[in-house]
This record gives structure tokens, sequence and C-alpha cells, in this order.
């Protein structure tokens, strides 16, 4: 095990591999990077409404799905579908928003995210039960069911769900009760951010003081021993947390479209659940973690358009960035590695 | 007749749809019989589409196109193989890191060269190619023989690398090396420098089947046009069991799945034509469940060598 502050240590040098390698692509590309990172700032950050109603509400899918693909990731379960477990919750949250306008808010608002999580799960069961049922590995499956969420989500925009006139390819927006309220007056920062940020110290909690927790850093750390062993029931870990982590993403889902959008439409997420990937990556996977480095890449996100407007980089380089982040990680990693063993010889 | 045109016509988008996910399988089976899984096999698709038009721009021809398409999918996929091999670091996040990469890239020489609504570029394209003699046979005659240069790559390229990889020395250290690295190592076989040749072959392959998605299927770029083809071939490889002849049966079987769309439209049919877009993502899907019990994956396949990272 590496101790804690060595992993941060390495952490930071993968953001500082980052920032170089970006940098270098733009030069590359023939952009200026002081100029390009600084309209990415100023536009990410460069005033309180910036910060609060645009990184921040970019920061809410993020911080959920990095938590989701952080669990899995924990326990050895590598889901890869954070993207389509979303697209399942945010088609579960727009079905019930329509059904539930009679009802009070509080109740109203809970039924959505409940369909989104449950939904978010029942699409995450598929490739569970394939994988401890038949043996299918789960990277395949879950990609795949990627994309039949969003087809299917598709289909539904065009079909079932479309609204009444029929005209625009998106649904009707779900009923007012059901929306998220907004948590700082002015801005369009919602209640998601708060139950975002709650759920991952809930479950850093959980991770490092229960029983269950223990379960799943042993199944990560060693399938075979913890399975030998015989006190780690092994399925039951995976399913619960396969579960579990396609809750997680499908809650994304349904803050989304409770707090944003309020309609479903084509293309809802651009991508928000392989950027997970590289989100729960830079934290080490650690909960909290992933809150510092959600709001890193809503920040990146966030700042994407003001970027293109005013250095004229592509915001597409964004999502260029994220392959970068995980690299670097990688390389960070192998080095921080081996560096410890370096430094603990030279002291035995 | 009409049902035979209809049908011949199925055939025909069967096997221009599944041309590319074949290329894009063979390859990745020649790097999985050596032990590399390569998700980022849609990232080669990618980038080989985009520099298959580029090329094809610049010097006017689609066949030199091509030679780029290969070119940059070897180039993708050796920066992954420096990291999975040399750096020992995990292939499936390695593999999406570059699947990301390639679609960002891609996106972003695009727009910066194009513009970000992009004027549809037209380009040139591939002329499909009769057979003598066999582009005249009923029914599949046109379907198989009369289709893009591409095409017939795909069809020799499957009893090529059985032949390569189960009757040549080559072959054999290739299946060694993902089956036993520590054997095939004590014996003398470079297991890096193979998994890396195999890795950067199948970046080619995938990059050619990028192109012939610009240059033969649409004449056009558009970004992420790779469309998830990449995944698919990797679930091809498992259901053509690593086996290159089953391997191209597969892929033109999703090919198929994938034309059902087409044949529904000519037929009239009103579903939701997105439902069939997913129909080759759930026959996959099914595909796995019932056949994958049963067949074997190479022993070392997304294991790091040597086993400590070293």
């Amino acid at each position: 095990m590496t101790p804690r502050w060595w992993a941060a240590a390495s952490a930071v040098g993968a953001l500082v591999l980052t920032l170089l390698l970006a940098g270098l692509s733009l030069a590359v590309g023939g952009y200026d990077p002081i100029e390009a990172f600084g309209a990415l700032l100023r536009g990410a950050l460069g005033s309180p409404s910036a910060v609060l109603s645009i990184t921040l509400v970019r920061t809410v899918p993020l911080l959920l799905t990095g938590l989701a693909v952080a669990l899995a990731f924990r326990a050895g379960v590598w889901n890869i579908g954070a993207e389509g477990q979303l697209y399942a919750g945010a088609v579960a949250a727009v079905w019930v928003g329509l059904q539930v306008a009679a009802w009070p808010a509080w109740a109203a608002g809970s039924a959505v995210l409940l369909g989104a999580a449950i939904a978010g799960a029942a699409w995450a069961a598929v490739p569970a039960l394939m994988k401890l049922r038949l043996g299918v590995g789960e990277v395949i499956t879950t990609l795949l069911l990627n994309f039949v969420a969003i087809e299917l989500s598709a289909w539904m925009v065009h079909g079932p769900l479309q609204e009444p006139r029929g005209v625009f390819p998106q649904t009707e927006a779900i009923a007012e009760v059901a929306r998220l309220p907004i948590v700082v007056a002015g801005t369009r920062l919602h209640l998601g951010f708060v139950i975002a940020v709650g759920v991952a110290l809930l479950l850093a909690a959980a991770l490092h003081w229960t029983r269950v927790g223990f379960f799943v850093r042993a199944v990560g750390a060693s399938n075979g021993a913890a399975r030998v062993s015989g006190r780690v029931p092994v399925a039951r870990v995976v399913l619960g947390v396969f579960l579990l982590s396609g809750a997680l993403a499908g809650l994304a889902g349904g803050v989304e479209v409770s707090g944003v959008t309020f309609v479903l439409y084509e293309d809802l997420s651009p991508g928000h659940g392989y950027t997970a990937i590289a989100v729960a990556l830079l934290a080490g996977l650690h909960p909290v973690g992933v809150v510092g480095t959600a709001v890193l890449f809503g920040v990146l996100e966030g700042g994407a358009s003001a970027m293109q407007r005013d250095a004229g980089v592509p915001a597409a380089w964004v999502d260029a960035v994220q392959a970068l982040v995980i690299l670097s990680v990688l390389v960070m990693d192998r080095v921080a590695r081996r560096g410890l063993e370096r430094w603990r010889e030279g002291r035995g | 007749m009409a049902e035979f045109a209809i049908v011949a016509a199925f055939l025909q988008a069967s096997v221009r749809l599944g041309v590319p996910l074949a290329l894009a399988a063979l390859g990745e089976t020649l790097s999985e019989r050596a032990g590399v899984i390569n998700i980022g096999l849609e990232g080669s698709i990618v980038a080989g589409a985009l520099a298959g038009a580029l090329g094809a721009l610049a010097t006017g021809s689609p066949a030199l196109g091509v030679l780029c398409g290969a070119a940059a999918g070897g180039g993708v996929a050796l920066i992954f193989a420096l990291f999975v091999v040399l750096l020992s670091t995990d292939q499936i996040i390695t593999g999406t890191a570059i699947t990301l990469g390639g679609l960002g890239f891609t996106a972003v020489v695009y727009q910066s060269r194009f513009g970000v609504t992009g004027t549809a570029l037209s380009l040139p394209t591939l002329d499909a190619w009769s057979v003598p003699l066999l582009s005249r046979l009923p029914l599949i005659g046109s379907a198989f023989f009369e289709q893009a240069p591409t095409a017939y790559l795909a069809y020799l390229a499957a009893p090529a690398l059985w032949w390569l990889l189960f009757r040549t020395r080559w072959g054999l250290e290739i299946r060694a090396v993902g089956e036993d690295p520590d054997a095939a190592a004590a014996a003398g076989v470079s297991v890096r420098l193979l998994r890396v040749v195999t890795t950067v072959v199948a970046g080619a392959a995938a990059g050619v089947a990028g192109a012939h998605l610009a240059l033969a299927h649409t004449g056009t770029f558009t970004e992420g046009m790779s469309a998830g083809k990449g995944f698919i071939a990797i679930a091809v490889v498992v259901l053509g069991r690593w086996n290159p002849p089953l391997v191209l049966l597969a892929a033109l079987l999703f090919g198929a799945a994938s034309a059902l769309q087409f044949l529904m439209q000519t037929l009239g049919l009103d579903v939701g034509y997105q439902l069939f877009l997913a129909f080759p993502y759930l026959l996959t899907l099914a595909a796995l469940a019932g056949w994958v019990g049963r067949a074997r994956a190479p022993a070392a396949l997304a294991l790091p060598w040597p086993r400590d990272g070293g």
C-alpha cells in the first residue's frame, strides 16, 4: 500500500503533467496556451455567477458518475457503463416526473430521484448478472449497454414520451413540483449539488468505517484472497457494488433532468459517464477526492465555450484533455510506486 | 423479382457495414492472441477515418487515404502499446483513455480545420470493384463481390491470419505469449516486442476500418463517426472465438444486424429506427450471454507482464 500523502503527491504530479501536455497540444495546434487557459478560467471562475450557475452545475453529474466509477473500481468491478446508466436514470426521471404533478413537492422530488436511481441500478443489474451467472466480462457488456440506453432514450423522445404536439424531439417538461429547488437564489445552482456532496461524504464514511466497506476494499484489493479467506461474500459484494454504482449513475441522470433540463432530449449527456473515469482515477478512487476532481472537471467543461469564443480553441479540446488526465495518472502512478520502493529500500 | 432485389440490397448493405467491423476485429484477434485487449480500438478507428479523409483530400487518391488511415490507427495503437507493455498500466483504463483521446483530438483537428458547424466534406471515394465472374453470381454475387477494395482485404486477411496463427512459428510464439508469457519468455520469445508489434498491426487494421468508413462508406468525415464500432469489434472477436475465419463471419453477422434498419425502411415498417440502431448491441449481448461461457480467451489476456509490473 502506498501512504496517503504519497498518493496525493502523485495526483498533484499527474495534474502538473496534464497541464504541460495540454499546453503542448495547444501550442502544436497553433494556439496560445496562456490565452486559452486564461479564457477557460475566466469563463469558469471569472464571476460568482459563473462559478455557481455554470461550473458547479456542471460539476453535479460528474460528481455522481465519478462516485459511481470510483466505487466500482474500488471493488475491482470494471463498470464502464455509467453513461448508459445515466441515460436509464434520466428516462425514468422524466417518466416519473410527468406522473406526479398532484403530489406534494417533497414526495414528487424524491420519487423522481428514487426512480432514476432504481432505473440506473436495473440497467447495471444486466451486466452484473451476466458476470456472476454466465462469466461474461463486464467491460464489454457495460460498454454495449451504453449504446442501447442512448438509442432507447432517442426512441423515447421521438416516440412514446415525445411532447404532445409531436413537433420537437424532446419530452414534455416534468411537473413543477418534481423539480429540484435552487439553493442559492438568483443562480442556477440546484439542490442536486448538495445531494451529490452529501452522497460523497456518506460513501467515504461507509467505505472506511463499516464492515461492508471493508468487504468492498478487500474484494478490490484481491478478489482471489477475499474468496479464499471464506469470510467475504465476494459474489454478493460484487452484485451490491454493481447495483449501487448503477444507482449513483442513474441518480446523475435524474438530477440533470430534475435540476437542469426538466425535459429529456437526445444527447442529454455529453459523455459524463466517460469523463467520470478520469474524475475517479485522478481522485485515487477516493470519494472525497472525487468532490475535488469533479469540481476541477466542472471548471474545464464550464470554461470550454468561453475558451472557444475568446481564444478560438474548439471546445472539444476539453474532451481530449480527459484522456491526458488518465494517461498522466497512469504514468505518475508508476513513477510514484517506483520512487516509493527506492525510498523504502534506502531506509531499510 | 422485387423481393429478390430487396434481399440482394440487404446482403450488399450487410457486407458493406460488416467490412469495417471485420477489419478491426481481425486485427484485434491478433493482438488478443498475444494477450493484449485494446478498448482503445475506437480511437484508432476514428483517427483512421480522419487521417483517411485528410490524406485523400491532400493527395486526391483514396488509396493513399487508406494508407494514411492505417498509419494513424497504428500510431494511436502504438501509444496504447507503450503504456500497457512498457509501463504495465491497466489495459482497460488505458484503452478507455485512448478512445476518449482519439475522439477528442480528431474533433479538435476537424473543427480547427473545417469550422465548428463543419461544412460537410466531400471526399474522393474508393470505387466498388467487381470481381470478374464471381460478381455475376445470383443474389450473393453483387453483395460479396461488388464492394470497395477494403472488403477484399478483409476476406483475404481472415485465412491469412488463420494460417499465420496456426501454421507458422510466429503464430506459435504469438499464441504462447497470450497463453503463458513466462514460459514463452523462458523459451526465448520477446514477449514485449511481440505484444507491441501485434497491437500496432491491430491499430493499423482499425485505421483501415476507419478509412473505409470515410472513403468507401460515406464519402465524408463526421465527428465520432466510429460510433461504437471499436467496441462491437471487440465483442465480435469474442463471438468469433479468437479464430479469424469465425471472426469474419461474426463481423458479417453484425453487419447484417445493422443493415436491418435499411431493410425495415424499404419494407415500410414504421418501428422506431432507433430501436434498430440498438439491435446490433442487443444481439451482441445475447450472443455473449449464450456463447461465451463455452469459449476460452487467451489465458494471459489483459494481464500485464511481468506480473509484478516491472
